[in-house]
Formats: C-alpha cells, structure tokens, sequence
C-alpha cells in the first residue's frame, strides 16, 4: 500500500501541495483528477521520489521512499512522467529494455528478455521495436515509455498523463491495456488524467485535488455528480448515466 | 539477443574495431618514420610522446564523454565550468607569489597532486551548489561555473598584468599544449591516477548508460542519481588535471573527440562510446603531432592543427545536424 502522511510542497510561499495525506488502495486503477495547478503532478512525483517534499513522508508497502535505497524502490515502485527528452538515440527495444535495470542492473538475462518482448507485445510495439525513438511520433514514443514502465514489473505504477498525444484508437487501447494489467496481473495504477470520461470509465477510485489539497475521493458514482465537479472545476457539468458509465458533458 | 537487435549493436562495434585499427597505424607511423638508425635513442624519445598523446587524449575523451552524459548536453564541455581557467589561475598564482625560478624546481609529482586536489575541492563546490541549497537545478550551477570562470579568467589576467613579462613567457610557455617535454615521473604519476580512474568508471559503465535517460527515468530506474553525478564530477575534475598537468588546457578539442565519437558509433552504450572517444583522440593527437612533425617540421603548435580541423569538422556537423 501507499501511504501519503502530511505531504507538503512550498516553492518559496507558494502552496503546492498542502498537507495531503491518504491512502491509495491496493490493485487496480485509480486516477487522480482536477483542474491545472491542483498540484496532481507534484503530489505524483513526491510519492514516487522523484521530487523532494518540503515536509510529510510516504511509505511504499512500509518502506520510507526517501530513506530506502532506490534500488529498492525500483522493483516496486516505478513512474513515468509527462516529458521525456533525450539526447541518445535509442530504439524501442533498447528502451524497453532498461525497465528491466532495477533487476539485471544492465546485463539482461533470457528471463528479463521475455519481460521486455512481453511488454512490446502487450503495448503493440512488435512492429516498432527496431526503430529509434526519434523517428516515431508522440504517441508511440508515449507507448514505448509506457512499456518500459511495465517491462520494470513493479507492483505500483504511477502515471503521469498517460494519454497525453495518443489519439481516439490509442487512448482507448492504452487504458483498456492498463485495465487488463490491473485485472489480470494485479498490478495497482495511480494515473493523472485530464480526461474526466476516461477516469470515470476506467478507474477503480477517483481522488479529486484543488488547490492543494485532496477535496473528494471515492467510486465514480460517487465523484461524478455535478455538485462535486462544480466544486473541483467551478463547472457547471451535467452526468449522464450511459450503459453503466458516468459520462460528464462539459462541451457547452 | 534477437536479429533486429544486432543490426543497432553490430555496427558500432566495427566501427570501433576499424578505428582501433586507425589509431594503431597513426601510433606505427608516429614511432617509426624517419628513424635514421638512431634506434636505441629515438624509440624510447618517441615512446614518451607518443604516451603522454594517448593519456591526454583518454582524459579528454572521457571526461568531456561522461560530463556531456551528466549534463544530458552535447555542447558543454567541463571547460564551461570553469576547469581549465582554473587550472590557468593555479599556475598563475604560483608563479606570481612564488617566482618562475621556483615553480621551475618544484616537483612536478606534487604540483600535480595540488592541482588536483584544488580541482576536485572545486568540483565538490559544484556539487553542493547542485544538491545542496533549496533550489537544484543544473542550469543555475552550470551558470554559476560560467561567471566563475570568468571570474577566474580575469583574476589570471590580472595577475599575468602584474608580473615580470620574462616570467609572463615562461608562464605562456606552459599553457600552450605541447608533447615535447613530457615529465617522465609526472606521466607515470599521470598514468597511475588516470588508471584508478578509469577502474571505478568501468564498473559504472551501465548505470552511465541509464543517466542518458536523464535524472527522473534514473531515480525511477533506482539509481542513486545524486550519489552517480557526484562521483562522475570528480572523476572529471581528476581526468581533467591529468590533462591540463600534462599539456595545458586544450577544451575545444574534447567537444570535437565526444561529438565525433557519438556520430561515428551512435548508440548511448558507455562501453562503446568511451573506448570510440579515446580511439578518435588518439587518432586526432597522434596523427596531428607527425604532421607537426614531419610536414611542419615544429613551426607551429598541435593545437593549432587541432583546432582547426577540429573547427571544420565541427562546423560541417552543426550544418549537417547530425543527429545523435
């Protein structure tokens, strides 16, 4: 489990993330929603260590994720944030394969071969993989990432805005191949999403932030109703019930 | 490894093996062209120089190689630091309150272990300035590197100002790069400390590989970022001081060794591109020096040369945009 207590970030006096604590359960799919500035990202990116906090600690399964080693860490926490730049030119298979360090520590074994080739298979990459990242568009640069994420085999995986450049077809497969590692190899996803449709459909929990601070969590049937969202967006957004999913119209 | 795979992997290793194959003929040319008969005097001459070419050109390589790793950056080079204005202003402030006659009869193992250690004091400064105040960014301290090397700059110029203009050409004498008088215990003192260097950066060659990834894919891969960086600055404050000791400051020549390195082997493995990058040296510093020798007959200086094919290459590259 992961456990948030008092969570803090401050850039000089602003307040980015205010003394957020909470629980984020164990399997499945939970997205962390609200408006830009909400401090979803900063709060994403202090759990998985990749930013220091300014006060507050987070356990991952019990383990202190600033005092662990991170190699530790690495086998069961693993992150992917919104922008990844790089100066090397690598191909997905070489990219992919680096998921696999916190296990081989860069010497791959036939085993850590069959994880790599699992995740290109389970992202769709298979006609890809010989091809240099620099030569593939956003999206599938984003799957690519996305399949080293999952090549890493990390109980938890935290996602930063997963969907980010991935058309229709892509968003849809990518969160239905998150469901299907949720549901099949009880992974726990934490996601930052934009799309509300797409969290309410997908996820196990919602945690809506603003300001700072958490100010709703629960199912969706909980999360999407107009008096919540007209609290975290300062929205008016209609519901509808269609075959089973909450769907928000925020269009017009 | 499957067949796609050996396409990315085979390549660079040939081109490795063909630039081996460069290198040692430069290093047979170098040692054996115009020998006269003189055997037993010319060899052992040459030796020393051909030796003191190769070890400046691996801390080179590798130092300005890991520093662009660091910095996810392929046009810094330590230099931008402030490295070498430091090592200029080491030399300056020892010739300036201890005089050219003494600076002369100073060991040159312990000038050397001075030099050293003030470089890695200093990139230990660095460091704190990178992972020690409130705000860690990158920028701010290669910022930081750039106005103190200027502050540096200044200083020596300041300095070289004030003294004697004899002393100020003896102390030109040793900041232009030169072969001719290498220091036989201070190249084996060089030589010692180069390979310790390089035995504790061989067992890091893979986790260098992950830094490419930059420092949040790193961290979330579990290396311990902080900790990696640390040591890769001081290996380059110590690579750098072999090669400003041996030679004085030659900084445009690594950005030339590294780029040229990564567009001939293209691939982010440290294994390949380190040996590709010392190779490329040596070639470049080897072959340079029996052009100096033999066309120029010693009219002008290496750094002459090496800058400016240096220059051409790198201009056709930047125009070309070589990827990678």
């Amino acid at each position: 489990m992961i456990e948030a207590k008092n969570v803090t970030k401050r850039y000089g006096t602003a307040l980015v993330v205010d003394d957020v604590s909470l629980r984020l359960p164990v399997g499945g799919i939970t997205s962390i929603i609200g408006p830009n500035g909400a401090g979803k990202s900063t709060l994403l990116s202090m759990i998985s260590r990749v930013l220091p906090m300014s006060s507050g600690n987070v356990l991952v399964d019990g383990l202190d994720v600033v005092t662990t080693p991170g190699d530790v860490l690495a086998k069961r926490l693993a992150i992917l944030r919104q922008d990844n730049h790089l100066t090397s030119r690598l191909t997905v298979r070489e990219l992919v394969t680096f998921g696999r360090y916190p296990h081989s520590k860069g010497r791959p074994t036939v085993k850590d071969q069959e994880h790599v080739e699992r995740a290109i298979q389970h992202m769709g990459l298979e006609a890809l993989s010989a091809r240099f990242l620099d030569e593939l568009s956003g999206g599938q640069r984003q799957r690519a990432f996305v399949a080293m994420v999952l090549c890493q085999d990390t109980d938890y995986v935290l996602l930063d805005e997963p969907l980010n450049g991935l058309d229709l077809k892509h968003a849809v497969s990518m969160m239905k191949q998150l469901r299907t590692a949720a549901d099949t190899l009880g992974k726990s996803f934490v996601l930052v999403l934009h799309d509300l449709n797409f969290a309410s459909c997908y996820s196990d929990h919602l945690i809506a932030m603003r300001d700072g601070k958490v100010a709703f969590q629960g199912r969706s049937e909980d999360i999407m109703r107009p008096d919540v969202l007209r609290a975290v967006y300062d929205l008016e957004i209609a519901i509808q019930h269609i075959n089973g999913d909450w769907i928000a119209t925020h269009y017009r | 490894m499957s067949a796609d795979g050996l396409v990315v992997v085979r390549r660079p290793e040939r081109t490795l093996f063909i630039l081996g194959c460069v290198a040692m003929a430069c290093a047979a040319l170098f040692m054996l062209i115009d020998v006269g008969g003189q055997w037993d005097f010319v060899l052992p001459f040459r030796g020393r120089k051909l030796a003191t070419a190769l070890l400046v050109g691996y801390a080179i390589a590798v130092s300005t190689v890991l520093f662009q790793t660091v910095t996810g950056n392929r046009v810094l080079t330590p230099a931008i630091l402030g490295f070498d204005n430091l090592y200029v202003l080491i030399q300056t402030c020892l010739l300036f309150f201890l005089g050219s006659g003494a600076v002369a009869n100073l060991d040159p193992r312990l000038l050397f272990g001075v030099e050293v250690l003030i470089m890695v004091a200093f990139s230990g400064l660095l460091y704190w300035g990178l992972f020690g105040g409130a705000r860690r960014s990158l920028h701010l301290v290669l910022l930081t590197g750039v106005v103190l090397g200027v502050l540096f700059r200044s200083l020596s110029s300041f300095l070289q100002r004030l003294i004697d203009p004899n002393e100020f050409i003896f102390l030109q004498d040793r900041f232009f790069a030169s072969f001719n008088n290498p220091d036989q215990e201070l190249l084996v003192a060089s030589f010692l400390v180069t390979l310790g260097v390089s035995v504790v950066g061989f067992r890091m060659l893979r986790t260098f590989d992950v830094l490419v990834l930059g420092r949040e894919t790193a961290i979330n891969l579990g290396v311990d970022y902080q900790r990696t960086v640390a040591l890769i600055l001081v290996l380059v404050a110590i690579l750098v001081s072999v090669s400003s000791a041996l030679v004085g400051p030659v900084t445009f020549f690594g950005l030339l060794v590294s780029n040229l390195s990564h567009a001939l082997v293209r691939t982010y493995r440290h294994a390949l591109v380190l040996p590709a990058a010392a190779l490329v040296a040596a070639v470049a510093l080897v072959a340079g020096q029996v052009v100096l020798e033999h066309v120029f007959a010693f009219d002008t200086n290496p750094r002459v040369i090496i800058e400016f094919v240096g220059g051409l290459v790198f201009i056709t590259m930047l125009m070309r945009k070589a990827p990678g």
